[in-house]
């Protein structure tokens, strides 16, 4: 088939997503995208045009060679395409499935100008899920240099950084404070977005072939200071990520009920409270859920609770209900469009243009509702995004039993503990240079989150790359700091 | 994987533990706290440090039993393993001469406030000590604490050791006496008992330090459930805790939040308790 015409590639359809059945789904935590059969994935490789100028790659924050392993692909030389795919990208089976394809890879294909894009971001999960099954592509480390680095942080960032300074010879050793590695990938994104044995499968791969020294339970600015690690490797890379949650400033956030989307989501998805009691750490979130915001983080969080009010419901009991509350319009949600679409389907509810004023709460300190007002989109601001402004006299209030705060959040503060030096911006985000990742204290580069606040797992893989590189070159003696 | 090296019977429901932890013990302080996971299936519990051992890289731990997660940990002997332990965590206590210092332990609360009192001592303060438990059987480390202090009451809700009053009489007495010259109190213990030493401190004008142990997941402050209201906001009491200002806590906010798994922590114990009967059966079956 791969002599097709232009024109025929053109005509060929994207490929829908097989999915687990939208209602049936509501009641488990298992992966809702079920992935493309080989045929299929095939099929949705003929549509790529291997334009000349690929527009794709530009939009991969690590340029990702698209048209290279989508050719592979589609020529069944499946060896090959993960070859192409690993030379930017040592995690295709986790970026396939969180990345925002919409607003990178696939954006900026040239067959969605007139209609649908190739479907970048499913093929990329396909030769993901095909590496991690078959190993194809093995990791080697290279002769050992005598170099010693230090890695703050097992989220996308910090693995990444860690995998590369890895294969160059150096030797690695990698702290996370929690109990296991993967940041946000294992605290944050549940289990029906991104399989945990995915996750699981990728870093223990990695640090496995590579011998990386893996250290769990060690909280940098505590365990050891940031000099002190530098006392003791040649350098050091932080990718401690941005955890730290904000909560409104409105009255009755300290109620009972009222979490942060990290307080939730880290219950349901690393301590497995949707299991409890198998699993120790409970949840509860009683009967109707409000969920503020509509990032990737509250679609998750209102997903995690619709499944865990289905979870608890008996036969015959009509269960709970679960909304988002969003202060702006649909055409603003920051969300991936899957996950909305996803949220959809699954029955969640939509409050937009509504603003919370207050949590109210009972005697016993428990929150019952939530005081909301009506917003309108105003006048165009500077950036010409309508600012949403309260409609006079328009507050009502929603009944609740759960309030959870997706707002946002800011860098995790105990690395910067005695790291004399190491600038912040008024953000409280780590100063850094945007290409090499050198921050202002010398011998430490910095990335992901913790550097730009809130992002994508991607753009945080991208920045653990381009340091990684960068120390590499130090490290070598390709470049001095100064 | 930290094992568990030196294992005591306090009392009843309260034990002692030392677990090799050499990366906690090298840089831990009176005032800090942990966060351990017994394994797989656990939770993330925090526990105070109730002193440690920089040479043998060792943290003793001090724990009642209250729930599924104590009771299980309790039931682990010297040689097993936890599968994570993770600290130092929170600010340390500070530590400088203030004079004379009152220091307070209710029930499991003595552990922690040992190496308080201990290092205020060190610091060349004059420290009074009043330690309380509900009878004498969960009562425990009066010797040690005895031998920290220039001054040791003790208390009993029933009368059966020491005095029969709440550890805020004796408190009382003290601030009343003005050649004592109080000036700071800490306290450790349950919430309620922290609650009134603060309300009784209070009209003295006497700074008091208590150290919260609210819900608590990851310990690093990327959850806020551990946040407490205080009179000027909330704060995480794992990065800017465990230790507040006794008198800006709400404590009834505070008393409410800690009571808000209760259900969930005895189904919990059922839940355990049930495998705990099957896996015995099993055991017998199989003799
Ligand atoms: C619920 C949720 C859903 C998301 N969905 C998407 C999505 O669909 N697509 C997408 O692209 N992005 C998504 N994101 C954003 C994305 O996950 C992050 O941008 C990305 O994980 C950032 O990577 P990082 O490596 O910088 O930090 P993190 O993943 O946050 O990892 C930082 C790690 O450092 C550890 N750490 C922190 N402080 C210390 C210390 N002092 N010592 C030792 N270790 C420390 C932390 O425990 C953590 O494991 C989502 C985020 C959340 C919260
Ligand atoms: S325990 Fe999570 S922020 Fe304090």
């Amino acid at each position: 088939m791969t002599d097709m015409t232009t024109q025929q590639r053109m005509k060929i359809k994207r490929h829908e997503m097989p999915n687990q059945d939208q209602v049936v789904r509501r009641g488990n935590y298992t992966e809702v995208a079920l992935g493309y059969s080989e045929e299929t994935a095939k099929a949705e490789a003929e549509r790529c045009l291997q334009c000349k100028d690929p527009k794709c790659i530009s939009g991969c924050p690590v340029g990702v060679m698209i048209p290279q392993f989508i050719k592979a692909l589609r020529e069944g030389d499946m060896v090959k395409a993960v070859e192409w795919m690993k030379v930017k990208n040592n995690l295709p089976a986790i970026c396939g499935r969180v990345c925002p394809q919409e607003v990178q890879c696939e954006g900026n294909c040239i067959l969605g100008k007139k209609g649908e894009a190739v479907a970048i971001g499913r093929l990329e999960r396909f030769v993901g899920d095909y590496e991690l099954a078959h190993r194809t592509c093995p990791l080697v480390k290279a002769a050992d240099t005598g170099k010693k680095i230090a890695v703050v942080g097992s989220g996308p960032a910090g693995l990444t950084c860690a995998v590369d300074l890895a294969r160059e010879g150096h030797k690695v050793t990698l702290y996370e404070s929690l109990h296991g590695p993967g940041g946000v990938l294992v605290y944050g994104i549940p289990e029906f977005r991104l399989p945990k044995a995915v996750v699981h499968g990728e870093i223990s791969y990695a640090v496995d072939c590579l011998c990386i020294d893996l250290k769990t339970d060690h909280v940098i600015g505590r365990s050891f200071t940031l000099d002190e690690l530098l006392a003791e490797n040649d350098a050091v890379f932080l990718g401690t990520g941005a955890g730290l949650p904000s909560f409104m400033r409105i009255p009755g956030i300290n109620l009972n009920g009222v979490m942060s989307a990290n307080e939730f989501l880290t219950r349901v998805n690393l301590m497995k409270a949707y299991q409890f009691p198998d699993y120790d750490t409970p949840v509860r979130i009683g009967k109707k859920v409000a969920v503020i915001g509509a990032g990737n983080v509250a679609m998750d969080a209102v997903r995690c609770s619709k499944r865990l009010l289905s979870l608890q419901t008996g036969q015959g009991e009509a269960p709970g209900e679960a909304h988002i509350v969003y202060r702006r319009s649909k055409d603003e949600v920051p969300a991936r469009k899957e996950e909305v679409h996803h949220a959809e389907e699954e029955g969640v509810i939509f409050n937009f243009l509504t603003n919370p004023v207050e949590i109210i709460g009972n005697e016993k300190g428990a929150v019952t509702g939530l005081k909301c007002i009506k917003m309108q989109l105003g006048e165009p601001d500077k950036s010409g995004r309508r600012q949403p402004v309260p409609v006079e006299g328009s507050e009502f209030v929603m009944e609740v039993d759960t309030v959870i705060m997706a707002l946002g959040t800011n860098p995790n503060p105990i690395v910067f503990v005695d790291a004399e030096g190491l600038d912040r911006t008024k953000h409280g985000t780590a100063v850094a240079d945007t290409e090499t990742g050198r921050t202002k204290k010398k011998r430490v580069w910095a990335g992901g989150d913790v550097v730009t606040g809130a992002a994508t797992v991607i753009s945080a893989m991208g920045a653990g790359k381009r340091a990684a590189a960068d120390m590499n070159a130090f490290l070598k003696g390709e470049r001095t700091w100064e | 994987m930290y094992r568990i090296m030196k294992k005591e019977v306090l009392s009843d429901v309260v034990k002692l533990m030392e677990i090799e932890a050499p990366h906690v013990a090298r840089k831990a302080q009176a005032g800090q706290f942990v966060i351990v996971r017994i394994d797989e299936f656990g939770e993330r519990i925090p526990l105070t440090i109730a002193d440690f051992n920089r040479e043998a890289g060792t943290i003793t731990i001090i724990f009642q039993e209250l729930g599924k997660s104590t009771i299980q940990l309790g039931k682990l002997n010297v040689g097993d393993t936890i599968s994570s332990f993770a600290g130092p965590l929170g600010h340390p206590t500070e530590v400088k001469n203030y004079g004379t210092v009152v220091c307070m332990g209710g029930g499991v609360g003595v552990a922690p406030i040992y190496p308080i009192a201990r290092a205020l001592k060190e610091a060349g303060n004059t420290v009074i000590s009043i330690i309380g438990a509900r009878n004498k059987e969960l009562l425990f480390w009066e010797e040690k604490m005895r031998a920290v202090s220039d001054e040791l009451v003790v208390c009993t809700d029933d009368g059966s050791h020491g005095r029969k009053s709440l550890v805020t009489e004796p408190l009382k007495e003290l601030l009343e006496n003005r050649d004592k010259k109080v000036s700071h109190v800490w306290a450790i213990g349950p919430a309620v008992m922290m609650k009134f030493v603060t309300l009784t401190t209070k009209p003295y004008d006497v700074p008091t330090t208590v150290s919260l142990n609210t819900i608590m997941i990851d310990g690093t402050g990327m959850c806020g459930g551990c946040r407490v209201l205080l009179e000027d906001g909330a704060q995480f009491v794992c990065v800017d805790g465990p230790e507040f200002n006794g008198h800006k806590v709400n404590w009834d906010s505070l008393l409410s939040r800690l009571s808000f798994y209760k259900d969930e922590e005895k189904k919990a114990m059922e839940h355990y308790a049930h495998k705990c009967r099957l896996e015995s059966a099993a055991a017998k079956g199989e003799k």
